[in-house]
């Protein structure tokens, strides 16, 4: 029995669509420790919803997992057939997604939403899910739980509805939890709030998570490993401290330098850090390494041939045949 | 950054109220206020950044300054001049120096239209210039925000999100504009392009003499940006101050509660995070006195009584909270 509740090996994922073939996820391989929580770092288009929508096998033509092995408590799911997965799924992995408007159906009140969950994968009476149901929306902090229940969704706040997304998605006691973009869409105090909670169900529930965000500030907050994206690949994994800390791709680097932080007292900056250039087209990914044409450390032999990920320190891995001079202005290519 | 310091917009008692649907009857007369008594002056030169949460009614704001949306009472100065008092005429004139930048690039650019159309519609609606003139122009507009001659015969949907901002800035800045509401300019961009076009809207301010009035949830972006700060909750400024002062030295216990609540990308970094129970009360119905009571760590029963005005604690920091206010008084 392995400590990792989930291993990814290899993923790829592509897109058959008539301006081309995508690679959206491509050889993407990481573990998540039970317990523990993977935050999955990327802009738009670097693969990283892809990626948790193929773990769930929720993805539809033109897409494909054309490639790899996903781990689950030990079994591949690439294995199981639809209805095997469709048991799994809301029971032993949930998701809660970004935009808890469109993730609710407006019609049923969210008792009843959550109280589904419960009935068909807990096969109990209408009258003992919807009392489960309730508890759960108490568990979530949902004040006045009892009447919010046969509340429709548009009757609650964003923040209650990720709430009820929260509850609906923990209701069976599932053992990995995938959040994508959870509290993009919330207020600051709102999202605050969320994770905070967040935090303290995955300790009563002993919940694994994988979640996925843009903003780094979630990501220190509530990551224990942290895999950085980019056109569809993986390009550094490392602890969460040593990410921050300690970045060994130029990419995960210009990305903690181009986030605004709130600064010290005098020492504002003149001009944000920016990486130049934009995300390649996946249409149009150049030959070798994907980030080459936007990074500052770039040599020829980075155009030669695409970098596996490389060992670059204790449990950190960067994508980047210069990982060691990561962060040496010396190291950085003349203007 | 300047030395000029003279008042550009002068905002006093802005109110905006939009009527709740009229009820079955006809009887409905619910309103739901959402901005109720603004006042704020933002100086030449300077960017006034404005945040607050959702429906707080700070892009309602901007957009009343503007008038594209009719205030119910209120005044606003341009210059001087009372906008809210201009003719159609007038208006039009004086809008050459007030444009808008919006928040979503996909919404804000027609696409049926090409970039360079995009770009030089302010000009053929205001007639000046001559096609030629005004295609001259276009290339400069397009050269200023990073893009190219070539990108205006193409369509906003070929463009990514940044891109199509920088697009909506140059259409901004057609007619020369002396004062730029930036609607949450950068909200709907990955984070590397946010700082681009931070600071490319930095870059254009002092290149060209602008005023920005920076609308954004954004904390740390308004942060960098701005010079002074207005904190807004539920339709009206609960603090005004410098932005060093209101990010270093928050005084409204619902500022200090929003600066906690930031995630500060920082594994390290430990702060005591100020708690907000509940939701965001209804515009419809605020509560009496000040409205941030119910949510506030530190109300009093006495906070139902009065809402409390903005009052200058310290140079150019003004707080709407009476025990911030006692508490300044007793020293």
């Amino acid at each position: 029995m392995t400590d990792n509740i989930l291993e990814v090996r290899h993923l790829s994922t592509h897109f058959f669509t008539r301006a081309g073939h995508v690679k959206a996820a491509d050889d993407v391989s990481f573990d998540i420790k039970t317990g523990s929580t993977l935050a999955l770092v990327g802009e738009s288009g670097s693969g990283k919803s892809v990626t948790s929508l193929s773990i769930m096998r929720l993805v539809r033509p033109p897409g494909k997992i054309v490639a790899g092995e996903i781990l689950f408590g030990g079994r591949d799911l690439m294995d199981l057939d639809d209805q095997r997965m469709r048991r799994l799924r809301g029971s032993e992995i949930a998701m809660i997604f970004q935009d808890p408007m469109t993730s609710l159906n407006p019609v049923y009140t969210v008792g009843d939403q959550i109280a589904e969950a419960i009935e068909l994968h807990e096969r109990l009476p209408r009258k003992q899910s919807w009392t489960r149901a309730v508890e759960m929306m108490k568990r979530v902090k949902i004040p006045d739980a009892e009447r919010r229940a046969s509340d429709y969704p548009h009757q609650l706040s964003g923040g209650m509805r990720q709430r009820v997304m929260i509850a609906m998605a923990l209701s069976c006691k599932p053992s990995l939890l995938i959040a994508d973009e959870p509290t993009t869409a919330l207020d600051v105090t709102i999202q605050a709030e969320i994770l905070e909670l967040l935090r303290s169900l995955r300790d009563d529930f002993n919940l694994s998570m994988l979640l996925i965000t843009h903003d780094l500030g979630v990501v220190a907050e509530t990551a224990d490993r942290v895999a950085v994206m980019y056109a569809g690949r993986i390009v550094e994994e490392a602890p969460v401290h040593d990410l921050f800390h300690n970045p060994r791709h130029p990419y995960s680097e210009g990305l903690l330098r181009s986030v605004p932080r709130l600064t010290k007292e005098g020492l504002k900056l003149r001009r944000l850090e920016t990486i130049a250039g934009t995300v390649p087209s996946l249409l149009h990914l150049p030959a070798g390494c994907k980030f080459a044409p936007r990074c500052d450390y770039v040599i020829d032999e980075c155009t030669a041939h695409e970098p596996e990920l490389l060992e670059a320190g204790a449990g950190h891995r960067a994508r980047c045949i210069r990982s060691d001079r990561i962060g040496d202005e010396s190291a950085k290519r003349k203007i | 950054m300047t030395d000029n310091n003279h008042t550009l917009i002068e905002v006093r008692n802005l109110t905006k109220h939009f009527p709740v649907g009229a009820g079955i009857f006809g009887v409905g007369d619910e309103v739901i206020r959402a901005v109720d008594g603004v006042s704020l002056t933002i100086r030449q030169g300077e960017t006034f950044g404005l945040v607050g949460e959702s429906g707080c009614g700070k892009s309602t704001t901007g957009r009343c300054i503007l008038r594209l949306i009719e205030p119910t009472s209120g005044e606003v100065f341009y210059r001087g001049d009372d906008l809210l008092a201009a003719s159609s005429n007038e208006l039009r004139r004086l809008r050459r120096d007030m444009q808008i930048i919006f928040q979503d690039p996909y919404s804000s650019l027609n696409p049926r239209m090409t970039v360079g159309q995009i770009v030089e519609e302010p000009l053929t609606i205001h007639r000046t210039a001559d096609k030629r003139e005004r295609r001259a122009r276009v290339d400069e507009l397009l050269g200023l925000v990073g893009l190219e001659p070539e990108h205006s015969g193409r369509y906003p949907h070929e463009f990514s999100g940044g891109q199509r901002q920088r697009i909506g800035i140059a259409r901004a800045l057609a007619l020369n504009p002396k004062f730029i509401v930036c609607d949450e300019p950068v909200s709907a961009l990955d984070v590397s392009v946010q700082a681009q076009v931070v600071n490319l809207l930095q870059d254009l301010q002092e290149r060209l003499g602008l005023t920005y009035l920076f609308i954004s949830h954004g904390l740390s972006v308004v942060e960098h940006i701005s010079t002074r700060v207005g904190i807004m909750y539920l339709g009206k400024l609960v603090e005004v101050a410098s932005s060093s002062e209101i990010f270093h030295n928050p005084l409204h216990p619902y500022t200090r509660a929003l600066l906690s609540a930031i995630p500060v990308p920082d594994p390290d970094y430990r702060r005591e995070r100020v708690s907000l129970p509940g939701d965001v009360p209804t515009a419809i119905a605020p509560p009496s006195g000040c409205r941030f009571r119910t949510r506030c760590p530190i109300a009093e029963p006495e906070c139902a009584l009065e809402e409390p005005q903005l009052v200058e604690v310290a140079a150019g920091h003004l707080v709407a909270c009476r025990l911030v206010a006692s508490d300044d008084q007793t020293e």
